[in-house]
């Protein structure tokens, strides 16, 4: 039982930082029918960011105002103006591959100007225990999934009760009427891509003093993501939640059940059953697009 | 009259290229994890190599010639470390250097012993050298002389009757984990948890979990560098608080740096270790330090040690002959006294597995103390 609480709790602490790539992924997608195959690497870029504040003698709390300020400019404003905007009259296939060569292009890029090794990154929860029902469970482990939860609380109030949440939610589902009724879409649009790129940031900021900081730890966060909105549902936000927390679980209890080595192929076969059986995901719609 | 003129030119050539053989740099060939997952172990492993060459060189070479290294990337990746082998080979050099992770030394050390080139590497799986392959040689202990060292320390120091052994799923790891628990077995003690990882595995949460449930009275670790960092950290996240034993990759410097306060209490068995009570070792340190502003791990040590294996050999034989080389090292002895650059006494047997003396550690407060020295067995 104690056992399986741990498991429960770590897997949703890592399932909840799937939550908030994930969320990223569905919210570019319904705004700009943008599918982000570098969002991986979107969640290892700011780490290095604000590590490179702190080489520069800045404190922690300083890098991480640095690193999301940072991360708005280069993987929202400057993503959206340098590489979406361009490509994306030429279709949304031509759009996916650029984000491919551009998750290549920032690996690279890290691997060359910063290292290819891993480094150290420390975390924004002290190191502790709880206990629990009797059961002792890690202080950082609650503090992301709290931290995580509270973010796609914020969020998902922002959408269902401000004016630009409502007007974001017109712009995902008619852009076209959208525009009629006096919706600054693009503006919306634009406001998407920050919102993702504080989302990384912020999915970043929680992961690494777990996965460290290394180039290619997006490859399996962007993996995770991806298969996460799938499951939950690609055109609802509330699924990309679930289908986070939930690949975050199955993956845990794969790891510990099943086997280390199938671990990996669990959640593959779970978005194979999705896709055959419910091709719009646990809480997607069918032909719908909403944020 | 033309006919001298002839013999005088041709006499002139073979002149030159004679002197310019004598004088041309000793091609090395360096195949090495400079990124992937073993990046910690490849690049520490080269900035070694570059350090003793630069040394070697500023004196002078070897036999009057330079040395000259060219490093390519296996990525990690025995496939391309294959390939990149296969390239090196090409352009003949006198010797090859690397890989450091054992699978990739296993699928490349067929080519060099095919090409008839010495190979000095840093696997350290036990089954590297045991094939018969006479190019093949350690710059570390393989697994079958450092396992018994660390579950006899397990078995009379820390008196643990069940273990939980946790290790990765490759050649490096399997080759461990087979020796270790044969020899747990020798000592009665028993595997309460036998957890195999993924290399380059992220998240190590349901494998605490599972030696949690196991509840062992100690845990062997033998994962790679960045691995063992992941897992040191998750181990504290879950609080477990029995002993931490591993062999090199769990206590080295790199280690150290990336897991913090988790690294603390953490124990093993290094053959190499910057913090060792040599005084040579000691200036090799400081040495790597000035150059490249980090303290290295054991890796450092061995590409350091690989270009002094070369130089000590090549000037034992007195010539450049890299048919013979192989055959030289078999059964060299090389003393630190004469060979400063080697570091510590050590001895090739014929199966390229080494001698010398190791060290058993344990991490205080973010630094290797050396507990016991265990010293060269002949």
């Amino acid at each position: 039982m104690s056992n399986l609480l741990d498991l429960l709790v770590a897997g949703l602490a890592t399932g909840a930082i799937y939550a908030l790539v994930a969320v990223g992924f569905t919210l570019l997608w319904q705004t700009s029918q943008t599918i982000n195959f570098a969002q991986g690497e979107f969640v290892m870029l700011p780490a290095f960011l604000m590590l490179a504040v702190m080489h520069a003698g800045a404190p922690f709390w300083l890098a991480i105002i640095l690193g999301i300020l940072l991360s708005l400019l280069l993987l929202g404003l400057g993503f959206k103006l340098l590489l979406v905007d361009p490509m994306l009259r030429h279709g949304v296939l031509p759009l996916a591959i650029a984000t491919m060569a551009l998750a290549i292009g920032m690996k690279e890029a890290v691997k060359q100007f910063f290292s290819a090794e891993a480094s150290p990154f420390p975390s924004i929860v002290p190191a502790g225990d709880v206990s629990i029902l009797g059961t002792v469970v890690s202080l950082q482990s609650l503090g992301v999934l709290a931290l995580a939860i509270a973010v796609v609380i914020g969020l998902t109030m922002l959408l269902n009760r401000t004016s630009i949440g409502h007007q974001m939610q017109a712009t995902a589902q008619n852009p076209t009427v959208a525009r009629i009724i006096g919706v600054p879409v693009e503006r919306m649009i634009l406001m998407t891509f920050l919102i993702n790129a504080f989302l990384v940031a912020l999915a970043s900021l929680l992961i690494t003093p777990i996965y460290l900081a290394k180039f290619s730890s997006g490859e399996v966060l962007g993996q995770a993501a991806f298969i996460a909105a799938i499951v939950g549902g690609f055109n609802q936000v509330r699924g990309a939640i679930a289908g986070g927390l939930l690949i975050g679980v199955v993956d845990n209890l794969a790891a510990a059940y099943v086997s280390t080595q199938y671990r990996a192929a669990v959640p593959l076969i779970l978005l194979i059953v999705i896709i055959l059986f419910r091709p719009q995901g646990l809480l997607g719609r069918p032909e719908e697009r909403t944020v | 009259m033309r006919s001298g003129i002839f013999a005088g030119l041709l006499l002139a050539t073979v002149s030159a290229a004679a002197a310019f053989a004598q004088g041309a740099p000793i091609k090395l060939a360096n195949v090495a994890e400079l990124s992937g997952g073993g990046a910690t172990v490849g690049n520490n492993w080269k900035n070694g190599i570059d350090l003793a060459i630069e040394e070697i060189n500023t004196k002078g070479g070897v036999l009057g010639r330079k040395l000259e290294v060219t490093h390519a990337d296996s990525q990690s990746n025995p496939g391309v470390a294959r390939a990149q082998v296969q390239k090196a080979l090409d352009n003949e050099p006198y010797v090859l250097l690397g890989p450091g992770y054992s699978g990739s030394v296993k699928v490349t050390s067929p080519l060099a012993a095919e090409a008839g080139i010495a190979q000095i590497m840093g696997g350290e799986a036990a089954e590297l050298t045991q094939g018969g392959n006479k190019f093949l040689f350690r710059t570390s202990f393989g697994q079958q002389s450092s396992m018994p060292k660390v579950a006899k320390y397990i078995n009379d120091e820390l008196k643990a009757k069940s273990v939980a052994i946790v290790w990765v799923n490759n050649d490096f790891g399997k080759g461990g984990r087979d020796v270790i628990t044969k020899e747990f077995a020798k000592h009665n003690i028993k595997v309460a948890a036998d957890i195999s990882t993924e290399a380059g595995q992220a998240d190590f949460a349901a494998d605490v979990s599972k030696i949690k449930a196991a509840s062992p009275d100690a845990v062997f670790i033998y994962l790679n560098e960045e691995e063992s960092a992941r897992m040191l950290k998750e181990l504290k996240r879950q609080s477990i608080s029995v002993p931490l034993m591993g062999e090199t990759t769990l206590v080295g410097q790199k280690v150290v740096e990336l897991a913090g306060d988790a690294a603390n209490g953490a124990r093993g068995h290094v053959g190499l270790t910057t913090d060792a009570p040599v005084d040579l070792v000691k200036a090799f340190r400081e040495k790597f330090l000035k150059k490249y502003n980090y303290v290295p791990d054991h890796n450092g040590l061995k590409g350091y040690l690989a270009i002094y294996m070369i130089k000590a050999t090549t000037e034992k034989m007195g010539k450049v002959d890299a048919k013979a080389f192989a055959d030289n090292l078999h059964g060299l002895t090389i003393k630190a006294a004469s060979e400063p650059g080697i570091l510590m006494d050590v001895t090739f047997d014929e199966k390229g597995d080494i001698d010398r003396q190791g060290f058993l550690v344990e991490i205080v407060d973010g630094k290797q103390v050396v507990k016991q020295v265990l010293p060269k067995l002949n």
